[in-house]
Formats: C-alpha cells, sequence, structure tokens
C-alpha cells in the first residue's frame, strides 16, 4: 500500500513537472513568435494608423511606439495598395522568385552529383579538398563579395542578376551537407549494387537519390531561406531598382512607406512559412547523424 | 578488372568536375587572385608595398574594435545557442503529440524577412521602444539599448532568436537517432537522469553537435545583415563587427583593406576548422575504442 502511494505521488508529481513544462513552452513560443504575430496584426491596420504608432519623430521623454497587437480598426487596405495599387510590388516579388528558383533548382543539381563523387570516388588530395569546400562555406559574405565581384568584372555582369545566381549554384553548403548526408548511408548499399553490375549512374540515381531526398529537401530550404531574405548581394549588384527583389524594398522600409510594410512583409515571407509548414520534417530527418570526418 | 574500375570512375569524376569548376572559378581563383590587392598601395595604379596593408590593419582602430568585438560576439552566442538549441531539442520532443507545432514556432524566424525582424526588434530595443515602456512599470530610465553598453547583448539575443530553431532541429534529429533500448537499459539498472545525459546523450550527440557548431559558426556571420539594417553603416560602438569593417571598405572601394582584412579573417577561420577537426577525431577515436 506505501509504495502504492508512493508510485501515485511520484506520478502526480510528474504529470505537474509535466504541465509547468507545458505553460513555459507555451510562453515562450508566443515570445518567440511576436515578430510574426506583431506584423500579421499590423498589417489589417490602416496606413494612417501605423504612421501614427510607429513615428518616432515627435515623441517626447516617456513616450512610447504603440506596438498594438489589435488594430484599431481593421482594414485590408494594406493589402489592396500592395496588390492593386500599384504593380511595382508584384513585380518586385517576381523578381525574388526569378533570383532564387535558379539558385535551388542549380544548387542542387551540382551539389548532389558532387557529394556522390566525394562518397565514391577515392584519390589523394580528396579530404584537402573537401577541407577547401568547408573553408569557403565558412566565410561570411562580405569576405566572398570580392572574389564574386572579380568574376562579375571578368565576365561583364556586374549590372545582373546573373552575378548573384551563378556563385550562389556553386555554394559549397550543399555538397558539404549531402556529402555529410551520404556518409551516414550504409556502404553496403552501394557495393550490394555494384555487384549486380550497376554503374554508378544507376547507383546515383536509384539507390542513392532515393536514400538521401530528405537531405537534398533540407538543402532545398536552406537554400531558400537564405537567398529569399538576401539584401547586401541585390544592393550591389542590381543598379536597377525595378529589378531588385522584394528583400531589398522591404529592407528599406524604415524610411519610406510605413503604411504598407506590414502587408509587404506578410506577402512575403507566405511563401517560406509555407515550405516550412510542409517541409520541417525534412530539416529534421535530412540532416546527417554523421560526424565531419568519414 | 583493373580497366574497368578505371573506366568506373570517369562518370564520378565529371559529376565532382562540374562543382569544382564552379568553385574555383566563383570563389577560389579570384580569392587567390585577390591577395595582390593586398600587397599593393592602392588597387588602381598600385605598388608592391609589402606587408604594409597588414601593418596597417593592426593599427587601425575600427580593425581592431571590428575584431574585439566578432570574437566577443562569437564567444559567448556560439555556445550559447548550441547549449540552447539542446535544451529546446529535449524539451520540444518531450511534448510528444505537439512537438512538431512547437517545433514549427522555433522555425519561424528563418522564414521572417530580415527586414521585418530589424524593424520589430529595433522598436523593441529603440528608445522610445517597447522594452523600455516595460520597464517605465518599475520607473527603469529609458535608454537606447542598442547605442548603450548592452548592444552586444541585444546583438546575442537576435542571434539566438533566429538561430535556435535550425540548431533545434538539428539535435532533435540527432536525439531521434539514439536507440530507444539504451535509456531503458539504463533504466534497468537504476541509472539516474544525469547519468544519463553523461553517458548516452552526451557521447551519442558528439557527432552532431559538431554539425551544430559548424552552421553556428556559418550563421554567426548573417546577424550583421539585421544590425545592419537596424544601425546603417556607423553602428554604436559595441555592434561595430568585423563585417562593417569589410562594408565600408568594399562600399569605399578600399579594396587593398578589404582584403588584407579577408585574408586574415580567412587565416582564423582556418585555424578555428582544424582544431574543431581535430577535437572531433579525439573525440569520436574515445568513442570508438
Amino acid at each position: 500500500m506505501g509504495v502504492r502511494q508512493k508510485g501515485n505521488k511520484m506520478k502526480k508529481v510528474r504529470a505537474m513537472k509535466r504541465k509547468v513544462l507545458y505553460v513555459l513552452l507555451i510562453v515562450m513560443a508566443v515570445v518567440y513568435m511576436m515578430p510574426l504575430i506583431i506584423t500579421f496584426t499590423n498589417s489589417f491596420m490602416g496606413s494612417s494608423e501605423v504612421e501614427n504608432n510607429y513615428s518616432t519623430g515627435s515623441l517626447g521623454a516617456d513616450e512610447y511606439v504603440d506596438m498594438d497587437v489589435v488594430p484599431k480598426k481593421a482594414t485590408l487596405s494594406q493589402y489592396a495598395s500592395l496588390l492593386f495599387d500599384s504593380p511595382v510590388y508584384l513585380h518586385m516579388f517576381w523578381n525574388s522568385v526569378k533570383l532564387v528558383a535558379p539558385i535551388v533548382l542549380g544548387q542542387i543539381l551540382v551539389s548532389a552529383p558532387a557529394a556522390y563523387a566525394f562518397t565514391v570516388l577515392r584519390f589523394r588530395g580528396k579530404e584537402g579538398l573537401f577541407f577547401l569546400y568547408i573553408i569557403v562555406m565558412l566565410l561570411p559574405l562580405q569576405v566572398t563579395l570580392m572574389p564574386n565581384y572579380i568574376v562579375a568584372d571578368w565576365m561583364g555582369i556586374t549590372d545582373s542578376c546573373l552575378a548573384i545566381i551563378l556563385p550562389g549554384i556553386f555554394n559549397p553548403l550543399g555538397v558539404f551537407l549531402l556529402r555529410q548526408f551520404m556518409k551516414s548511408m550504409p556502404d553496403a548499399y552501394i557495393e550490394a549494387a555494384m555487384v549486380d553490375g550497376a554503374g554508378h549512374g544507376r547507383i546515383f540515381l536509384w539507390v542513392v537519390l532515393p536514400m538521401v531526398k530528405h537531405g537534398i529537401a533540407a538543402v532545398a530550404m536552406l537554400t531558400l531561406l537564405d537567398y529569399w531574405n538576401l539584401v547586401d548581394q541585390a544592393v550591389i549588384f542590381i543598379q536597377d531598382s525595378e529589378a531588385q527583389p522584394l528583400s531589398v524594398f522591404l529592407a528599406k522600409i524604415n524610411s519610406g512607406e510605413l503604411g504598407i510594410a506590414f502587408a509587404g512583409s506578410c506577402f512575403y515571407a507566405l511563401p517560406v512559412l509555407l515550405v516550412l509548414l510542409y517541409g520541417q520534417e525534412y530539416l529534421k530527418n535530412g540532416i546527417a547523424i554523421t560526424g565531419l570526418k568519414g | 578488372m583493373i580497366k574497368k574500375r578505371k573506366r568506373n570512375r570517369i562518370l564520378p569524376c565529371m559529376m565532382l568536375l562540374i562543382s569544382l569548376a564552379g568553385f574555383c572559378f566563383f570563389y577560389l581563383i579570384p580569392f587567390l587572385l585577390s591577395f595582390s590587392y593586398s600587397v599593393m598601395d592602392n588597387p588602381v595604379s598600385g605598388k608592391f608595398c609589402g606587408m604594409l596593408n597588414y601593418k596597417a590593419l593592426f593599427q587601425n582602430v575600427y580593425f581592431l574594435r571590428g575584431i574585439k568585438n566578432t570574437a566577443w560576439f562569437m564567444a559567448v552566442s556560439i555556445p550559447l545557442n548550441v547549449v540552447l538549441s539542446l535544451c529546446a531539442a529535449i524539451v520540444v520532443r518531450k511534448m510528444k503529440a505537439h512537438s512538431n507545432y512547437f517545433s514549427l514556432v522555433f522555425l519561424i524566424p528563418l522564414a521572417i524577412p530580415s527586414a521585418t525582424s530589424a524593424f520589430f526588434w529595433e522598436n523593441f530595443f529603440g528608445l522610445h521602444g517597447t522594452l523600455n515602456r516595460f520597464l517605465w512599470i518599475f520607473r527603469v530610465e529609458d535608454i537606447d539599448w542598442l547605442e548603450s553598453s548592452y548592444g552586444m547583448a541585444v546583438m546575442v539575443i537576435i542571434f539566438i532568436w533566429k538561430n535556435v530553431g535550425y540548431n533545434m532541429a538539428l539535435f532533435i534529429s540527432g536525439l531521434g537517432s539514439i536507440p530507444e533500448e539504451y535509456y531503458e537499459c539504463a533504466d534497468v539498472e537504476g541509472a539516474g537522469r544525469l547519468w544519463k545525459f553523461r553517458n548516452i546523450t552526451y557521447v551519442y550527440l558528439t557527432p552532431i553537435t559538431f554539425l551544430v557548431l559548424i552552421m553556428t559558426f556559418v550563421n554567426s556571420f548573417k546577424v550583421f545583415k539585421e544590425i545592419y539594417i537596424m544601425t546603417g553603416e556607423y553602428p554604436p560602438d559595441s555592434l561595430y563587427v568585423l563585417q562593417h569593417y569589410m562594408n565600408n571598405m568594399f562600399l569605399s572601394l578600399n579594396y587593398s583593406k578589404l582584403v588584407s582584412a579577408t585574408y586574415i579573417l580567412t587565416i582564423v577561420i582556418v585555424l578555428f576548422v582544424v582544431c574543431i577537426f581535430r577535437a572531433e577525431r579525439k573525440l569520436s577515436e574515445d568513442l570508438h575504442y
């Protein structure tokens, strides 16, 4: 009886702990979502309400920005002016698509075969070469910008989105992540296929690719998330403001049209949010569980 | 037999060559060629000047400030991020049925446009921001958090907010790959929670922790984007990182200084990666034998 009571008590404590954890996590989640919540709800404010809430120019001491969650008067006017008043925003959205889609596609088409080659080939200096890939992957954008600019200059594309797309396709991140993933695959699969007489082409297409498809999805998502929000490269390589992606326009909202900034942000974040919603499983499963070294 | 093996190699070699060609053409070769800028006195009609640019950099206030702040930022934010994402992964996994919703929440910052999050944080930490409004209740003096000496802390918070999600996803996959039986065995033996963490979780997560470290390192440079949108080319001293310096040198066409700085940074990164690899090799050997 005593033991049973003790067991019950422990169960109660455990359930209690679980509830506390739950509540804590929910609080954290709300804090985490705050920027998204604010952006979403404020996108239903009229532009005058937005200007009113966020203009800091006339504020004195102890006066604050009104980061209201609920709009005083909900309206779709921001979305209306974003989508219908001027074609510029839709045009810039389309620019983003045209910029990012080739990068994501090219990144996959180049890195998956290269990662496979790194997995099956054995040659002297392979690890050294891979080390170079890792180093370049780690270099911040501000370091690779200069090499990118030099090449764009050679090719005469300094004022073109090609100057962003081409280096993006050959970004070493995909090769790195996919090779990690292929390493975690048992060698036996490839060996068995070889014994059966399959060539590398068939092994790659029918054995390896299906096994790493989650990894490929993960690389595609990471590349998308990264380039969808690009600002710096576009400012440098695309002089024509008509050809800029929407992310650059959003970066300028602080000084300009605050009124439709929130609707613009929601509009721009929606596609990537959907990708995250449907693809988060790939991010979690599409990741190498092996270490860095083979 | 040998002939056949040789022929077999052609396709993988081609696969590698495509990537390698692009990699060399767009990154490696121009990067190596740019070295010449760093040993010339100016990029247009340059004369060889040896290590003068490098020497000048180490006397440049802005460069030194950038190095110092970047080093501080990384030293604090990378370990903190790794630990917090591991905690998040463990807790989120416990929420069995709802774990997907929670992990999505932590991933959401990745999908918010940088400009949008920068706008939010600016209005949160600014002089007339929401944080000050909240602190006013406790009669705390208004300060501009970004401009103050807490600027670095703000930068760390923004970084963590944005990057915990992806690392958490990595850890969740790592935790999921540890066989449940190990824990059950330990339970049977009556092992404590701490023992289980140290001897099972920690050991089997070691490989993925290195991947997390590498990815966190890559992402730690990217916080610059938000900071830049918020504070522009000349931020308060406490927020001035190496990327500001390089960015400003690029914009002012001062390629000699820019390239010298990038070479110094690259050397530091190479050293960092070598250390990481050494540590991993040692730990994974301990794991196997």
